[in-house]
């Protein structure tokens, strides 16, 4: 890497920044402006019906990562764990308490105002659910549950569907009816999916971009970016649609000029590797983390991660001709909503469609719902795909899991193996 | 001859291992790894290529019709006088350092004189020293040989002038590292030819005036005439990063590993490394390319430092603790799986009355349980299996994982080397020879066991200083 990191602004990441300055601003403003303010969670958030009766939807894992981001999150960690909440806990949980308890500071340094309502819907974590029920306690604040059936036999079935639906009509619209006092407004609901279903096509193109060689985009680290708009405040809207349709028209230009991926540094100039990643990325240390990954020319094609607030790479669109039912279908579709054989067939089909030379998985230590089966899931892909695997252990938000050294050493030998693996008659690959 | 070489800097020790064009093991060399990893290495280096020499000085006189069986007894010995002169030649460095030491830490109080006198005791037991030190099993590095002597002598001088021998010791503490981070020049040459005077008037042949001893000699100056040219040097192990070497010529040690271990067992699949800090479950394909692996993370119970933990608590020399394991009537099981918690149950149960050997054996359990842990989550253990590290040296850690690789996964091969130790160094050697080469490895299926790799009554193996 030169001395000088060549700085790569694209328009859709200015885009993406004047849309998050206008939501920290309404969210500041929410109070005065009497908007309501609703917690959600990002996997199986319904944003387009929130936003449908004009509430702020707020969405704590984000907080969490944002924080862990501008290294605040340790300090949050530790106050949630002075007032008892035990090690092993969920650290963005720990980290959203603490950071509640220092005074819901956001990015912008103006407080995150309390919620109005706190909207569960828990898809394939229960850790949800607890953490909810902490943060009812905490604010005084009313919980709407939407219990999204696990896919555990792999399809949704219409009672599913039906099972979900029913209870967004029946518990989750009356109850944004009872905080806002405005009526269910399905045209409004219809006109707010087209625009998802157009944004999500967008999105979807970007992503597969990186089938080609060299891939355009990283779609993990970059990915995580990429993903910002569509798994938050934003889905449904004029501004999401307009984000996606720049970012295609961004990834589009590069796919055409050849280049590689943006990263922090610069451009990838040279793709070496191709790998298909499993597991959140750590935050605390992202670019770092990162780092390692663009220095040896590692590209992240494609990533299970961005993903978890939608799975949209097998067609799925919100159909605005069934407003809650395609809500109800998108939820269930989630990544973390699946069971593991869909997702070793998702990490397997990638690993063809995207020609990946390896998968890597990132465990991490306090979630143990995402990281439960990974090995397996590991030994899944392997044994469907032949490509190498590695696997590597870090945490969301608590540094202390965070062992640059040790990942390194993993990560060192992981691309050793690589090199040596799809080397002619099993050289050890390198460039001399 | 051109040589190529291999470099395994563990956190416990530094190993290193030479081979041929012709991918045959010539030398192996062994040190403890200390502050100054360039030195560390740089020993293990010099150790490997003396040790090179010392195995092409056998391999012509076996030709000319002195087998090593039949002469084991001259070329140990002489193996060990060679030694010897790197022993005193050390010694005089430490010396140095104390002297410096002390001038710079004048708060010591150390009484004048006493460091020579210490220094000239030393020198005159040194031959018994080492030769008793050399024929134990104990430890062979400097920092243990001279340190025990060092004590005892320091004992000696300062009861003999009626002064505390406390700042002596403390003296030693703070030399030796500096000491043995110094890169000392060996004559070998000179030294080996005066190994030889030693060893042939030792064993009645004054002067190398018969057959034998003539030949010998001859075969000793050729040794030390032998151009040994370094085409090339990889890296690897725990400390390669801070190696001075260039990136490419460092690999993982996952790697290195899974190539020695094929090259040794070429049958090899899985394979089971305990190190110092680390455990490793590799898993390699039929040309020694690793597939899959999985290391211990945030925790090393279970590798080495471990079993020195444990005989520290014990008073043992790590070396004795396998034995006595093996002497259990029963396998006490011991429920920690951290290091200072076994440390503290292992205390408990000494104190409830429990035998040490029984204690010792659950312990080993507990270690292979956790490396079995690890290797399940790499994928398993397939045939052959391969062990590996210095932990591999521990007899009782052998036994258990013979057990339950035929508990867990039925009967298969399993693989020790006596020098496992250096599978790492072996697997960077031959790195270094494919880079040096820039070539490709054999065709698949073409490898064979590596019999050079195990080495003849009389050749010495992997040295240590």
């Amino acid at each position: 890497m030169s001395a000088k990191p060549e700085v790569v602004k694209e328009e859709s990441m200015v885009v993406q920044k004047e849309m998050l300055a206008g939501y920290f601003q309404e969210l500041a403003r929410a109070r005065e402006s009497g908007k309501k303010v609703v917690y959600t969670f990002v996997p199986g958030n319904v944003t387009e019906l929130m936003l449908s009766f004009g509430v702020v939807p707020v969405y704590p894992e984000i907080n969490a990562l944002q924080s862990g981001m501008r290294k605040r999150s340790m300090e949050y960690i530790r106050q949630a764990e002075k007032m008892g909440h035990s090690e092993d806990v969920c650290t963005y949980v720990k980290c959203d308490i603490g950071m509640m308890l220092e005074g819901n500071i956001g990015p912008t340094g103006e407080a995150i105002p309390p919620p109005d309502l706190l909207l569960c819907s828990y898809t394939g974590c229960f850790t949800f659910m607890k953490w909810f029920e902490n943060l009812a306690k905490l604010y005084s604040c009313p919980v709407v549950m939407l219990h999204v059936p696990y896919r555990a036999d792999g399809e949704a079935s219409p009672a599913m569907v039906a099972y979900v639906a029913d209870q967004l009509r029946t518990q989750v619209v009356p109850a944004l009816e009872r905080l806002t006092g405005r009526p269910y407004d399905e045209a409004r609901l219809k006109a707010m999916l087209k625009l998802s279903a157009e944004a999500e096509g967008d999105m979807v193109r970007c992503f597969e971009a990186a089938k080609h060689r060299p891939s355009p985009i990283d779609g993990y680290f970059a990915g995580v970016y990429y993903i910002g708009p569509m798994f938050t405040a934003f889905r449904g809207t004029e501004d999401c649609a307009r984000y996606y349709r720049q970012l295609r028209a961004d990834v589009e230009a590069r796919l055409a000029a050849g280049l590689g991926p943006v990263t922090p540094e610069g451009e990838v100039k040279e793709e070496r590797y191709r790998l298909v990643v499993e597991g959140p990325p750590n935050w605390t240390h992202f670019r770092e983390f990162w780092k390692l990954f663009y220095d040896r020319g590692a590209v992240v094609v494609a990533s299970t991660y961005t993903k978890v607030g939608g799975t949209y790479d097998f067609g799925f669109r919100h159909d605005p001709g069934r407003p809650l039912e395609t809500l109800a279908e998108y939820c269930m579709g989630c990544y973390t909503n699946l069971g593991l054989p869909q997702r070793a067939e998702v990490l397997s089909r990638y690993v063809a469609d995207y020609h990946a030379d390896g998968l890597l998985v990132n465990s991490i230590k306090s979630c143990n719902s995402f990281s439960a089966g990974q090995l397996q899931m590991l030994r899944a892909v392997e044994e469907k795909t032949g490509v190498p695997v590695g696997f590597i252990e870090s945490d969301l938000v608590d540094p202390r899991y965070f062992s640059y050294a040790n990942l390194k050493n993993r990560l060192d030998s992981f691309f050793q193996m690589l090199d040596q693996k799809r080397a002619p008659a099993g050289g050890d690959g390198r460039k001399r | 001859m051109d040589v190529y070489v291999g470099i395994d800097l563990g956190s416990t020790t530094s190993k290193a291992v030479v081979v041929s064009e012709e991918r045959r093991v010539l030398g192996r060399g062994l040190t403890n790894t200390r502050s100054n990893y360039k030195v560390a290495s740089d020993i293990a280096r010099e150790e490997a290529l003396h040790n090179a020499r010392f195995s092409h000085l056998c391999d012509e006189m076996e030709a000319r019709g002195y087998p090593a069986a039949r002469h084991a007894a001259v070329y140990s010995d002489l193996d060990l006088n060679f030694r010897f002169e790197g022993y005193l030649l050390r010694l005089n460095a430490l010396e140095q350092e104390c002297e410096r030491t002390l001038k710079a830490s004048p708060e010591l109080g150390v009484a004048p004189g006493a460091v020579p006198e210490v220094f000239a005791l030393l020198r005159k037991e040194a031959y018994r020293t080492f030769d008793a030190q050399a024929r134990n099993d104990s430890s062979k590095f400097f920092r243990d040989v001279a340190g025990s002597a060092f004590a005892d002598a320091a004992e000696t001088v300062a009861t003999r002038r009626g002064e505390p021998s406390e700042p002596l010791v403390s003296l030693y503490d703070r030399s030796i590292v500096p000491a043995e981070n110094r890169m000392l020049d060996l004559p070998f040459g000179e030294f080996l030819a005066s190994a030889c005077e030693r060893t042939l008037a030792a064993h009645g042949e004054e002067n190398g005036s018969s057959g034998f001893g003539r030949a010998l000699t001859a075969a000793a100056g050729r040794a030390s005439a032998l151009p040994l040219e370094v085409r090339g040097m990889v890296g690897t192990g725990y400390g390669r990063q801070l190696l001075p070497f260039p990136e490419e010529m460092i690999r993982s040690e996952i790697l290195c590993h899974g190539l020695g271990a094929h090259r040794v067992f070429p049958k090899t699949r899985t394979i089971l490394d305990i190190g110092g800090q680390d455990t490793k479950a590799i898993q390699v394909d039929g040309d020694g390319v690793v597939t899959s692996f999985h290391m211990n993370d945030r925790c090393a119970a279970g590798c080495g430092r471990y079993l020195g933990y444990i005989a520290d608590e014990l008073s043992m020399s790590v070396k004795d603790l396998g034995p006595l394991a093996c002497k259990a009537d029963k396998t006490i099981r011991i429920s920690s799986t951290c290091t200072v918690f076994a440390g503290a149950e292992l205390r408990d149960l000494l104190n409830l009355g429990e035998e040490r050997s029984n204690i010792l054996a659950g312990l080993h359990r507990a270690i292979v349980l956790r490396a079995f842990s690890l290797l399940a989550r790499s994928g398993g253990v397939r045939d052959q299996f391969t062990f590996t590290g210095g932990v591999a040296r521990n007899v009782a850690v052998v036994q258990y994982t013979r057990e339950m690789v035929r508990k867990n996964y039925g009967e298969l091969a399993m693989n020790v080397h006596h020098d496992s130790i250096f599978m790492g160094a072996l697997g960077a050697a031959l790195f270094a020879l494919r880079a040096g080469r820039g070539e490709a490895p054999p065709p698949p299926g073409t490898a064979e066991p590596d019999k050079s790799a195990a080495c003849g009554p009389g050749c010495p193996a992997g040295r240590e200083s």
